[in-house]
């Protein structure tokens, strides 16, 4: 399911196997936990790297779990139930003690479009892969933090339009060239390299952590206050 | 310190002298003080020109000062108090009745870049003077007001990301690539000249100063409020 793992500063969790990586109740557990691990253990210069195996990075909610209650309110309120569980994920990644980088090297759709968005870096493959905001064509409204998300990373309102309204399935260099990714890299170990270079880099500016976390919360102070994130000032200065 | 001159519908807030041009108590209350002088003697066509002599347009809150408190809690304590005291300079170039242009000729750093991006326009060197917000390098958060004023004045989110979260300095090419400053030049003579040029033609409008202040404030709402700035309609409509 997911995985992580500790190499030197960097902590890297995976979405292990050749599935879809669908979010249900179980992978959003485990990947609270593993992000919770990865807080614990955080120190100066530590930075995550989230990435997946396969074609897919995720394709968002477990929708099949969900129609398996059998009937249509049952599944809405799965839907509602995973959407409800999957706040504290998001939460957790705005509030990370470290810089945090999302290796896409595959397809992010969804709420796998919206776990990659939560990071601070996305870098993303050129030759294979899409963003995607499935919910226009499937007929599912964007819970209010997926909103907020968009609308703070985003800055380009014609790029927000173009995901949430025309369900536009943006391949890497549209995504580098209209700023929704950092970089685009054709094929998959150039992507983890340049996402294992960045992480590094960063790591060497041996950020504090806490603080890291409390200025990318005032980046984003709309995300923050539908999260329920709450507000630290710091004047640890290193002077 | 500082001083106000008067070239026909031309106001020039210069920072003088050849050091940092950091903001201490003193030269916030001066700073303070010159642009109720402006704004009292404002008239239709009246343009604001923020300038500095040396190589620091300016380098922000005078931490020598700050640690001349003596203990760690002291120090915390003056850059709070810096901080509470410049957030009035800031209310008042946003409503300042007239079009505000800052010259940057040198580094604008932290609380420095902060007074510059307090303006209308910004016009940089090419060739020397870098834009840069340290705070993540010297571990200290952001005030409201100063993360509301990047949010509303800067729209590429991943710009702000990479001032704020990576700390990047940032070149006069650069800057004006990324829309952060109107125009970048080569050399200060030109870039004071473009200012005055800009300046000039602004004026040439006759714009009512009030107006042009509300319709500003209307533009950063969510800055205006943080400062308690107050809406006023106006329909003193030029037919």
């Amino acid at each position: 399911m997911c995985t992580l793992e500790k190499r030197g500063n960097l902590f890297i969790l995976t979405f292990t196997g050749e599935d879809q990586h669908r979010f249900n109740p179980n992978v959003i557990g485990s990947l609270l936990s593993l992000l919770s691990q990865v807080k614990a253990e955080a120190t100066r210069g530590s930075a995550l790297i989230t990435q997946a195996q396969g074609k897919f990075f995720s394709n968002g909610f477990d929708l099949d779990w969900a129609q398996a209650a059998g009937s249509e309110q049952g599944a809405a309120e799965r839907l509602h139930h995973m959407v409800d569980l999957f706040r504290p994920v998001i939460a957790a990644l705005l509030s990370l003690p470290m810089p945090t980088v999302a290796a896409i090297t595959g397809h992010a759709a969804a709420g796998g479009f919206a776990l990659a968005l939560s990071h601070d870096y996305l870098i993303m493959r050129k030759d294979r892969g899409v963003l995607y905001m499935s919910e226009v064509d499937i007929a599912l409204t964007i819970p209010d933090y997926f909103n907020a998300l968009f609308r703070e990373k985003i800055g380009d309102a014609s790029v927000r339009r173009d995901f949430l309204l025309r369900g536009l399935k943006m391949k890497g260099d549209e995504a580098e060239k209209r700023g929704v990714v950092e970089a685009a890299y054709g094929g998959e170990a150039e992507v983890k390299q340049a996402s294992v270079r960045l992480a590094e880099n960063f790591g060497k500016r041996k950020w504090h952590g806490e603080v890291y976390a409390e200025i990318r919360k005032g980046l984003y102070p709309q995300l923050s206050a539908i999260l329920g994130l709450t507000h630290k000032a710091y004047t640890i200065a290193r002077l | 310190m500082c001083t106000l001159e008067k070239r026909g519908n031309l106001f020039i807030l210069t920072l003088t002298g050849e050091d940092q041009h950091r903001f201490n108590p003193d030269l916030i209350s001066s700073l303070l003080d010159l642009l109720s002088q402006v704004k009292a003697q404002a008239t239709s066509g009246s343009v604001l020109i923020t300038l500095a002599q040396g190589k620091f347009f300016s380098y922000g809150f005078d931490l020598d000062w700050a640690q001349a408190a003596g203990s760690e809690r002291g120090a915390a304590k003056r850059l709070q108090d810096m901080a509470d005291l410049f957030k009035p300079v800031i209310a008042t170039l946003l409503s300042l009745p007239m079009p505000t242009i800052a010259a940057i000729t040198g580094h604008a750093v932290a609380a420095g870049f902060t007074l510059a991006l307090s303006h209308d326009y910004l016009i940089m060197r090419k060739d020397r003077g870098i834009l840069w917000m340290p705070e993540v390098d010297i571990a200290v958060t952001l005030p409201d007001y100063i993360n509301a004023l990047f949010k509303e004045k800067i729209g590429d989110a991943s710009v702000r990301r990479d001032l704020f979260l990576r700390g990047l300095k940032m070149k006069g090419d650069e800057a004006e690539k990324r829309g952060v400053v109107k125009a970048a030049y080569d050399g200060e003579a030109e870039v004071r000249e473009a200012s005055v040029c800009l300046a000039e033609n602004l004026g040439k409008r006759k714009w009512h100063g009030e107006v042009y202040a509300e319709i500003r404030k209307g533009l950063y709402p969510q800055l205006s409020a943080i400062l308690g700035l107050s809406h006023k309609v106006y329909a003193i409509a030029r037919l």
